[in-house]
């Protein structure tokens, strides 16, 4: 459960974030939808503590970001917008290294990783060194990673994000696999059809801030469009930034 | 902290797989020093064999006029050659470092019992002359003085008449204080080698990490800042310390290849010297690390910290330069200055001197306080948001 109150951030002059808030459920993908530049990114890298908000709150299963960013690191796996691998290590280290900074003893890492090597299919990666992967491959190591001390709440960053059709239809069922082991997903995408396709819930930034929110019917209901295209357009006032 | 030792573990694994790295902190950075150091103390001490031991040569012009003179000069290790045309034009192009002019007047000067001239012709802006110049003055003078006895002696007199003063110098320089450039040079080569060993390190780690975008997955882990910087830091002193250590032994290797006894130098790069050296380091090598995090923090690319550091390389030359423009007398404050302390106590350490407990106290107290400043202010930075935003 990841509940965000009225964060605010703001770099210099510029506004990134301006009052957002809104919630993720366990069980349920939730996804953050809006054009390039609307304050997805800095909003998940302070729901991740790496950035402290000027103002608002964070609170992942009920704890405080602000007070107990440890803790709330512990319960949170993430794909960051950089997900850059170690290139000298092979995919399994990478998993690995993440696993033992979580303080996970050895039997523990080498289980979780062999579950996680399987589901996601990197049988044949798992022990080459990642210099030279594809996209794909480095996507599906830097999920392993984000998700070797099994989370209960998963943030991923354009997930699908320059990977090609094979890859976006198996990250796509691996989120639904996440839902149903009960966790709360929420993901950020400037791609429509994916958000529809998968979420439970939509949220929509522009411009930092939250301007709609709720179901894909509830939203098409909301502006009166039969198209969800055409709600996403409606509501965000632009075609700019957004991709079918 | 056993995050730090994590981080540690993975960062050294790391980059002992980078062939550049090692390649570059564990052979090029130990191995530079010691042949340089060897290569060119190897040639300054053969040229000076070769300058006190290699009978002069001297181009004699008007040699009839002074028969007497000229055998004595065969007599006290001067060959003398044959005239030359234009000597003054010989010496500019120096094709000779001197010549003797003996003008015709001389022999009937010498008769007549007046003071008779020699001309010696060089050139002092040559460094390379002063020896041969000086050495040759000493047997001119020799001659003079001998004559001038004989001819008191003649006239029943004692040759103290015409000497009321007689200066007696005794030279207290040692070959190895006559060497001071050199020495100058050695604690530069030895601190140059941690430099350079911790690096690539330092770069890769911060710098590195960062453009390559592990930096902000990095952070997401339940980890303090500071336990990742120090598991860091210590990957980057490690490589440091292991640089140094191979250069200090590579130092003990070659030393016995320098034929610094022939002219009584004493070179110590035994045990002593080595273990003192790795003890006296490790303050410097900490500050030296901590500095090249931080400024690989602040680059926004790898090739802009390999920049920045580079420059960062020549700092440690700077005691070498100051000494070697205007040396100074070593004082015990001075032992309190990172950098020139460890300059000055490798400098008597290769000497043999020895050190005194209170200069390595010194030394080490007020190196590791400085590191620690260093550190905290590495820390401050590393917590700092914008650091793991690439680009």
């Amino acid at each position: 459960m990841i509940e965000v109150t009225d964060l605010h951030k703001a770099f210099g002059s510029v506004k990134a974030v301006d009052g957002v808030t809104f919630a993720a459920r366990d069980g349920e993908i939730t996804g953050l939808l809006g054009p390039n530049g609307a304050g997805k990114t800095t909003t998940l890298r302070m729901l991740y503590t790496l950035m402290t908000p000027d103002r608002g709150a964070v609170r992942v299963d009920g704890i405080d970001a602000a007070t107990h960013a440890h803790e709330v690191r512990r319960r949170l796996g993430v794909l960051p917008d950089s997900r850059g691998l170690y290139k000298r290590l092979t995919a399994r280290e990478n998993v690995e290294y993440f696993a033992r900074l979580h303080g996970i003893d050895e039997g523990t890492i080498k289980a979780r990783c062999d579950a996680l090597i399987d589901a996601l299919d990197m049988g044949d990666i798992a022990q080459r060194a990642t210099e030279g992967f594809s996209q794909g491959q480095r996507v599906k190591t830097a999920i392993a990673r984000a998700l070797v001390h099994d989370p209960r709440n998963v943030i991923l960053d354009e997930p699908t994000n320059g990977l090609d059709v094979m890859a976006t239809r198996a990250m796509r069922k691996f989120l639904l696999r996440l839902r149903g082991e009960g966790r709360c997903v929420l993901f950020s995408s400037h791609i429509m059809q994916e958000v529809a396709a998968l979420c439970d819930r939509i949220v929509v930034i522009a411009k930092g801030r939250v301007v709609a929110e709720g179901t894909a019917d509830e939203l098409r209901a909301q502006t009166g469009e039969s198209n969800l295209e055409d709600a996403f357009v409606r509501i965000i006032g632009s075609e700019e930034g957004l991709a079918a | 902290m056993k995050a730090a030792w994590v981080v540690f573990l993975k960062e050294v694994m790391e980059n002992l797989r980078d062939r550049r790295t090692v390649t570059n902190a564990l052979l090029m950075a130990p191995l530079l020093g010691p042949l340089l150091f060897v290569g060119l103390t190897s040639i300054v001490i053969s040229k000076e064999l070769e300058k006190s031991e290699q009978a002069l040569s001297v181009p004699v012009i008007g040699a009839e006029h002074a028969p007497n003179l000229v055998a004595f000069l065969g007599q006290n290790g001067v060959r003398v050659k044959p005239a030359i045309d234009n000597p003054e034009a010989a010496i500019i192009a120096q094709d000779v470092d001197m010549v003797l002019r003996i003008p015709a007047g001389y022999g009937e000067a010498w008769s007549a019992g007046r003071t008779a001239q020699v001309e010696l012709l060089f050139d002092s802006s040559q460094r390379e002359s002063g020896t041969p110049v000086a050495r040759l003055r000493g047997v001119l003078s020799r001659y003079a003085s001998q004559n001038s006895t004989m001819r008191l002696l003649a006239r029943g007199l004692a040759p103290s008449v015409a000497m009321p003063l007689a200066v007696a110098e005794r030279d207290q320089s040692t070959p190895q204080s006559r060497s001071g450039l050199l020495f100058a040079m050695l604690p530069y080569f030895l601190i140059l080698s941690s430099f350079m060993g911790g690096m690539y390190l330092a770069i890769d780690t911060t710098a590195g990490e960062r453009e390559r975008q592990s930096l902000e997955p990095l952070f997401a882990n339940p980890v303090t800042r500071s336990a990742i910087l120090t598991g860091k830091l210590a990957a980057t002193c490690t490589f440091a310390m292991a640089s140094l250590a191979l250069s200090v032994i590579a130092f003990g290797l070659a030393g016995p290849l320098i034929p610094s006894g022939k002219i009584g130098m004493v070179l110590d790069f035994g045990p002593t010297f080595a273990v003192t050296v790795l003890v006296m380091m490790l303050p410097l090598v900490l500050l030296a690390s901590c500095l090249q995090t931080l400024i690989a923090a602040f680059a926004k690319s790898y090739r802009e910290a390999q920049t920045y550091l580079s420059v960062l390389l020549l700092i440690p030359a700077l005691p070498s330069m100051m000494l070697v423009v205007s040396p100074i007398k070593a004082k015990l404050w001075m032992y309190a200055v990172p950098l020139l302390s460890q300059h000055l106590a490798i400098t008597r350490l290769v000497r043999a001197e020895g050190i005194e407990p209170a200069q390595l106290g010194l030394c080490l107290a007020s190196g590791f306080v400085v590191a620690l400043v260093a550190w905290a202010v590495t820390a401050r930075v590393y917590r700092s948001e914008r650091l793991a935003i690439s680009g």
